[in-house]
């Protein structure tokens, strides 16, 4: 499928247009969350739990009532009563909002203070005194099903800390196959917990009118729509009287996806008092106590003959998705797409088994920028093929080659029930090794070793699954993954279009602008887009695992070509000529064979207006809602390059190349700023993120005082690269790609440093990986004393 | 309650006065009293410079500066850098090289790249990098930051607006 360039004037796909909605940012005038103020607002605060496990003995607020400006306490006890102190999560558990009982993790949410300011209000959560009698804490996730293990969850007629278990593929023939494997290889690796931390917490302005009934929310939200339907089934509040606003947004990467206990206190309060309330939660609540992703201890096996041609794949993996299950995932996919874990290779057997357990940590699960779970399913596969490829004495890349799905094989189905759309893998790996310069690092590398220096080649060569619906396997709380655009041409030729999704920071503003200007000629300049506001947008399921293109930006062609049909009706009369005899360029039909006699789409737009053909309704205008046939399978080779400081054991990036395949490119410029961000995160997963928790389940890494975020001196430089295989079922042949660079990257950090280490016989690190693991690693070796 | 005193500041050239709690953060005064929204709060340790400001010509975390600390100070704000209606060639990099996505660490990155412009006019890429070690990014990688204040140096040299 090849799209043809437009004008740049026009500036349709595949122009690095300049981004719309970058004017306001770079003047402070921006309106995310925590810029809306209102008159008469007010401030919540949250009372947390300093215990990972305790029973509730009493909370008393008298003190805390009596300080000056203080207006509400709301305690758990009087959602109860209101039958509002659990709430459902995305995954078919519930939440406590504010605790009755017991606490079942560090930080959880006790009593939510509401007072005239922000630090009257924190004054007051400081007075409001809670009796607690401590439990003994679970944290270690492996413990969970161990018969001394206390059980958390006593509200649950199961009484286990067992949640599920999943398994997928053919469990006998992949046995078999082990059976008669004269190659194994495994690995057990953690894809460790981690928090997406956009720059921006999470936060709301909820606004009960009570003459109106109108509740308005302004919420850092990545799913308006499916929030506001949230908020009607949970609250009964009548759906048509709530409007969710999600303004600029600080960042989401998966954390804006889930509802928390502080929007639900904040509109409790606003209904209670009739006035505003603003709640922000501070760094330290976001890190400790919202959606968390990974924390998936994995082991995978691979069978393989002699010459490294993979036979079955075999993967346990133990989820641990602390005190309640809320992951944000599609109902029938207890562990997300983990069984993409097959990867870019031709496995013809593959089984997966999957187990969910509780601990006294944050609630969670969610897809820290990827789709569900991939970016652990991708990390594991690609240090597997690794591990049986240093087992082999087989280079990295070669064993690649040797395994990938072919061309001619698309559509592939595999063995886990994937149907993937499109691929050229050896094209995207040899592209990298290329720009890298393969042969001759590893000739270096041996140079290297031969002086004791340590330098090493880490390949990923992943395959990525984005965009989802479709609609019949995929859901969040049971709202099908459809997603929509509306267009609405002006008279004057001008448009303005209205989405399902939500951006964060991905540039819609522009590139669904550029998708209108590809498919009617108005230019992007001439078009404005709007999202986040659910009183004018069509309804849509949000913005996450790269879906946005996928499934909005699909919606936004057909929606345009249903436009362009109407516009040749109108051409048509204009021209009097019959429709057969017109055909169209950008911008304009034109009659047949004189090209001369043609009318522009600004014409046809103020004719639709002003010169009505007979027996056709006015305007010009369309919606669509979109649902994708599949999902898209984005693919692409990273290759990093690493040099180890034997001394300090600290791990210095030298290279690093990323070949991304995200089928035909709406903006280059953005399309990279994506990968560059990706790639960060990726290393920061690889280097530096972790949430952990002490033997009491005292949280560690709670701030950015030890959640570490890389800078601007520690971040690598990326060089980037592409391929272009279009998906077949896409209506312009695009894929999703947002998330593809922090899916990717975790294992090509992870597989250079091991590969700098492996003639030692190191044969894995855990992430992230700290020059203190290095420098030990290099100690048990006896490299260094 | 301690009593509340006055802090007289200037603010992107505007001369401003007002009672406060001693306790209030020069960022709270910034953003809640003055209504200047473009300076963000993104942690509570110092360590994100979402908030950075320009303090007398140097930068700070308006986070963790009391209001009263800035009495009779100057006070630079992103709001500060638009000059008789043109962008700061900092501005300008930005969107140029696409050096934002979400735009909420940029005001405090353009704060502190006004900064370092202001000291240093030709900056390396290891200057950059250091002069901006001190603000998080999620979103770019920090890449296209470095090309959008080499953007800027680039136009500032050919003689820009300062």
């Amino acid at each position: 499928m090849i799209i043809e360039k437009t004008s740049p004037e026009v500036g349709g796909m595949g122009h690095s247009i300049k981004r719309k909605e970058d004017s306001r940012f770079i003047q402070g005038k921006g309106n995310y969350v925590d810029d809306v103020r209102l008159p008469g607002m007010v401030y919540g605060y949250m009372v947390r739990s300093p215990y990972a496990h305790a029973r509730l003995k009493s909370v008393n607020t008298e003190k805390a009532r009596q300080l000056p400006g203080v207006l509400a306490i709301i305690t758990g006890e009087d959602l109860a009563k209101a039958g509002l102190a659990w709430m459902p999560t995305l995954f078919f558990d519930k939440q406590m909002v504010l605790a009755t009982g017991k606490v079942l993790f560090q930080s959880q949410e006790v009593a939510f203070v509401v007072a005239e300011d922000q630090y009257t209000a924190a004054d007051a959560a400081e007075l409001v005194e809670v009796e607690y009698e401590e439990l003994p804490v679970l944290v270690d996730p492996h413990r969970a099903t161990a018969p001394d293990a206390p059980i958390l969850r006593d509200d649950r007629d199961e009484k286990s800390n067992h949640i599920f278990h999943w398994e997928v593929g053919d469990k006998s023939a992949t046995e078999k196959a082990f059976q008669s494997a004269p190659v194994k290889a495994s690995i057990h690796a953690i894809s460790q917990r981690c928090h997406p931390a956009p720059l921006e917490t999470c936060g709301c302005v909820a606004d009960f009118n009570k003459a109106t009934d109108k509740l308005t929310v302004y919420l850092t939200s990545q799913a308006p729509h499916a929030h506001r339907t949230l908020f009607a089934l949970v609250g009964g509040i009548p759906e048509q009287n709530i409007r969710v606003v999600s303004p600029d947004i600080g960042g989401g990467f998966g954390n804006k996806v889930p509802i928390y206990p502080g929007y639900v206190c904040a509109v409790v309060a606003s209904l209670t008092l009739g006035v505003p309330v603003k709640w922000i939660e501070t760094r330290s609540e976001n890190l400790q106590s919202t959606g968390f992703a990974r924390d998936y201890h994995m082991t995978a096996e691979i069978a393989a003959d002699q010459s490294g041609k993979v036979k079955a794949l075999r993967v346990k993996t133990l989820a641990d998705h602390g005190a309640f299950n809320a992951a944000a995932q599609p109902t029938k996919f207890p562990a997300g797409l983990f069984s993409v874990c097959t990867g870019s290779y031709d496995f013809p057997n593959a089984f997966v088994e999957v187990d969910g357990v509780y601990t006294n940590k944050a609630p969670g699960g969610i897809a820290y920028r990827c789709s569900f779970r991939i970016t652990e399913a991708v990390y594991l596969i690609e240090r597997a093929m690794d591990v049986l490829a240093s087992q082999l004495k087989v280079d990295s890349a070669e064993l690649r080659r040797r395994n990938f799905i072919q061309p001619k094989q698309f559509p592939y189905k595999t063995p886990l029930g994937w149907t993937y759309d499109s691929g050229n893998y050896e094209g995207a790996l040899d592209k990298a090794l290329e720009m890298v310069g393969y042969s001759q690092l590893r000739k270096e590398q041996e140079e290297k070793r031969k002086k004791g220096e340590l330098m090493g080649i880490g390949i990923s060569s992943f395959t990525e699954a984005v965009g989802a619906g479709p609609a019949h396997t995929f859901d969040i709380a049971g709202i099908k993954m459809f997603d929509s655009a509306e267009i609405r041409i002006h008279p004057t030729g001008k448009a303005i279009c209205r989405m399902g999704t939500k951006s964060q920071g991905q540039g819609h503003e522009t590139t669904y602008a550029q998708i209108v200007a590809q498919e009617l000629g108005i230019p992007a300049s001439d078009v404005v887009v709007e999202e986040g506001d659910t009183d004018t947008a069509p309804y849509g399921l949000g913005t996450y695992a790269s879906r946005s293109t996928p499934t909005s930006g699909a919606a936004t062609a057909i929606a345009a070509r249903k436009i362009r049909d109407k516009a040749k009706k109108i051409a048509a009369h204009l021209l009097e000529c019959s429709e057969a005899d017109l055909d169209w360029e950008t911008g304009k039909f034109f009659v047949k064979g004189a090209p001369s006699k043609a009318k522009t789409i600004q014409e046809i737009a103020f004719a639709a207006y002003t010169n009505i053909p007979a027996g056709l309704e006015a305007g010009l205008e369309a919606v669509d809602y979109y649902d994708p046939p599949n999902l898209t399978f984005p693919f692409g080779t990273y290759v990093c390059v690493v040099d180890i400081d034997k001394g300090t054991g600290e791990v210095k990036v030298r290279r690093f190349v990323a070949v991304d395949d995200c089928g035909n490119v709406i903006n280059p410029m953005i399309v990279e700023g994506q990968i560059h961000g990706g790639l960060t995160e990726g290393f920061a997963i690889a280097f530096m993120q972790l949430i952990d928790y002490d033997e009491n389940g005292n949280v560690q890494g709670g701030s950015f005082m030890d959640y570490l975020i890389p800078t601007a001196v520690e971040t690598p430089h990326w060089e980037t690269g592409s391929t272009c295989t279009p998906s077949p079922h896409h209506p312009f042949g695009a894929k999703g790609v947002g998330e593809s660079p922090n899916v990717g990257s975790p294992a090509a950090f992870v597989n250079a440093v091991v590969d700098a280490l492996s003639h030692l016989g190191v044969k894995h690190i855990d992430m992230p990986i700290t020059p203190w693991k290095v420098w030990n690693a290099l100690k048990e070796k006896g490299v260094v004393s | 309650m301690p009593k509340k005193q006055t802090v007289r500041v200037k603010v992107n050239g505007v001369q401003r006065e007002m009672e406060v709690e001693p306790r209030l953060l020069l960022v709270h005064f910034i953003r809640e009293k003055l209504g200047l929204t473009g300076t963000h709060v993104g942690c509570d340790t110092s360590n994100c410079g979402a908030c950075t400001v320009v303090l007398d010509g140097k930068t700070v975390k308006s986070c963790t500066v009391f209001a009263v600390q800035a009495d009779g100070a100057e006070l630079l704000t992103v709001e500060g850098l638009l000059r008789d209606g043109k962008l700061h060639p900092l501005q300008e990099g930005f969107k140029q090289e696409h050096g934002l996505q979400c735009g909420f660490c940029t005001p405090g990155m353009l704060m502190s790249t006004y900064a370092l412009l202001e000291k240093n006019s030709q900056p390396t890429e290891q200057d950059i990098r250091w002069g901006i070690s001190g603000n998080l990014c999620r979103c770019t990688g920090y890449q296209n930051i470095v090309k959008a204040v080499q953007y800027a140096a680039g136009k500032l040299a050919q003689g820009g607006p300062r």
